[in-house]
């Protein structure tokens, strides 16, 4: 670097752009904030949804799955599981893990009772109205 | 040592290489888990083997940090630790937060961990990397401010160099972004957003000003290049990773329910985000072609300068390759996004805390170096290591493509699972990758135990 550049003008660069750029970041957010209500399908979050979302967080569901393609890798996407299998699959396959099929990945059983079951179904029904700009590319995720 | 409160540093070190070893076991048995899907099952299942492996490779980052700051920091400052009791007392408690929030994980079943730790009072748990009970989460915000003060407080006292200034920095912003750990509403939405102000900001923010600060300390000492020109290395450095990594968020907000826009702001602020790390690699390799001495552990310039390169390879070009819209929407959520956090990893984070450990822990046990054996054992071991974690990154990446043609742009797409039947020979390999990852790990831990003569320190 050459001589003319000196260390103080260095630190001066830093601070101003790294706080340029959190205000930047700041206002997008602000912005993000209020176009939300439009994406995020809000309106269908109702109490047994967000009932639903107690239960997907407290049996670590994100540990294998992905939701919205964030989470692990290791069992299928299920932001548009609501829409690729439809609430009595869903209720169903839960009841009846693990399959212990030989050699196959096992999902442990929770023991939900009907109504913690229907409260994450609804929850499914919510995230899968989220407008994800049309991700996935397809139903399978 | 030049300051007898600098021994500190070393139960935390030892602490992160132990807690680095759970964490690859741990690999170990969801790598297994991937190709024999009911090992160990119904006792260890994935969910809960995962939120090991990545909850111990947080904590034992953390001890990393935390060793490195109270190495670091009195020496820069030229000053003895403020409280060398205080950081005694926080390693305790640090370790028996982590130990037992990890035992909890084996052997709680989740929920009644939930229950039984107030995450009815205030839900956090069960998100990604943030699966720690609330009990646990206010530890780690204790111990965090308690010891941000005792350092604070020591560079206070002391002479404030860029490098502490900058490593203050990043220490502060990591502690003031968990704070949206505690923050779960309802709206999923809103969840994400505000998640990946702690993921994101983390990791592709202030932790790069605490990468940067613990490499220029290594690079001054190593090559003894004059500290103004380090420094201003390091201002440059820190203001790239800040400008590009801040908006640089935007790259996952593409497709969480967020506005269309950040595809835009997303993918051209982190196209940018290589940039910093391809400094961090052209500035390790200049100064240590400029040394002015040949300073006798060759180990630890061997880590500054993997740290540069594969920080670079695997933060950089695998962030790249993934990162902008139109290819992140078929990449998102596949083994593309599991290859590059596994390489990103390891060669930004960990190796820049090995690369700390390797030139202080000499030091703290009294010597300049390590014997030549040693160090030689050591150098093996990062060349296993670092070549094991390139194939799991490629074999994880093969996988990834292949998961995407099947399931994603085939025209006749396969479900997830018979997808995940047809990569299998990549998990396979992937394992066996692993296998020698754990044998650079033994390699790497051995070397501490090596006898030879080594150089003495000249006080």
């Amino acid at each position: 670097m050459s001589g003319t550049f000196t260390k103080a003008m260095a630190r001066n660069v830093f601070y101003g752009g790294s706080v340029f750029f959190f205000l930047l970041f700041l206002a997008l957010t602000f912005d993000t904030m209020k176009a939300l209500p439009k994406t995020d399908n809000r309106h269908n979050l109702t109490p047994s949804a967000a009932a639903g979302k107690h239960i997907w967080e407290t049996r670590n569901c994100i540990g294998c799955h992905t939701l919205l393609g964030e989470g692990a890798y290791y069992a299928p996407e299920l932001g548009n599981v609501y829409t690729r299998r439809g609430p009595d699959f869903i209720k169903a396959w839960i009841q009846a893990m693990p399959t212990n099929a030989p050699g196959r990945r096992q999902m442990p059983q929770f023991h939900l009772t009907d109504q913690e079951l229907d409260d994450l179904v609804e929850f499914f029904r919510y995230t899968a109205g989220i407008n994800t700009q049309k991700w996935p590319p397809n139903i399978e995720g | 040592m030049k300051y007898q409160s600098q021994a500190v540093a070393l139960p935390y070190f030892i602490a992160a290489i132990a807690l680095f070893a759970g964490q690859v076991i741990f690999g170990l048995i969801l790598g297994t888990q991937y190709v024999i899907g009911d090992f160990l099952f119904p006792e260890i299942p994935f969910n809960i083997a995962r939120m090991v492996h990545t909850n111990l490779l947080i904590v034992w980052l953390l001890f990393g940090f935390m060793g490195a700051a109270y190495y670091l920091v009195p020496e820069e400052a030229e000053t003895e630790l403020y409280s060398p009791l205080l950081a005694w007392i926080l390693f305790w408690v640090f370790l028996a937060a982590g130990v037992l929030t990890i035992l909890g994980y084996l052997f709680v079943d989740y929920n009644t961990l939930a229950t039984m730790t107030g995450n009815n009072l205030l839900a956090t748990m069960g998100r990604e990397f943030l699966e720690q009970p609330l009990l646990t989460k206010i530890g780690i915000v204790v111990v965090a401010l308690a010891f941000l003060f005792n350092i604070s407080m020591t560079m206070l006292r002391g002479r404030k160099t860029v490098i502490n200034i900058v490593l203050l920095i990043g220490l502060w912003g990591l502690a003031i972004f968990f704070l949206f750990a505690f923050y779960n509403p309802t709206n999923l939405v809103m969840d994400k957003f505000y998640w990946w102000w702690v993921v994101h900001l983390w990791v592709e923010g202030v932790w790069e000003l605490i990468m940067a600060a613990l490499l220029a300390f290594v690079l001054i000492k190593v090559t003894g290049v004059d500290r103004e020109v380090i420094e201003k290395w390091l201002y440059v450095i820190i203001t790239l990773a800040l400008v590009t990594g801040i908006i640089g968020t935007g790259h996952h907000y593409f497709w969480i329910g967020t506005p269309e826009y950040w595809q835009w702001w997303g993918s051209i602020f982190s196209a940018l985000e290589p940039i910093p790390f391809f400094a961090m690699t052209v500035f390790a390799f200049n100064m240590v072609n400029r040394r002015r001495r040949e300073h006798p552990n060759k180990a630890a310039v061997l880590w500054a300068l993997g740290t540069g390169v594969m920080a670079f390879l695997g933060a950089g070009v695998w962030g790249f390759l993934h990162t902008l819209a139109p290819v992140n929407y078929y990449t998102h959520g596949t083994q593309i996004t599991a290859a590059h956090g596994h390489l990103a990893f390891y060669g930004a984070y960990v190796l820049v805390v090995i690369t700390i450990i390797s030139y202080a822990m000499p030091i703290l046990r009294g010597r300049a170096a390590n014997s030549p054996r040693a160090q030689v054992l050591e150098m093996w071991s990062f060349w296993i290591m670092t070549i094991s974690m390139v194939f799991i990154t490629l074999f994880l990446t093969a996988a990834g493509i292949l998961q995407i043609w099947l399931q994603r742009v085939s025209e006749t797409p396969m479900s997830f699972m018979t997808t995940q039947d047809q990569v299998a020979l990549f998990y396979w390999m992937r394992v066996w990758a692993g296998v020698a990852f754990f044998a650079g790990l033994v390699t790497y831990v051995t070397s501490f135990f090596v006898k030879g003569e080594s150089k003495p320190l000249i006080a």
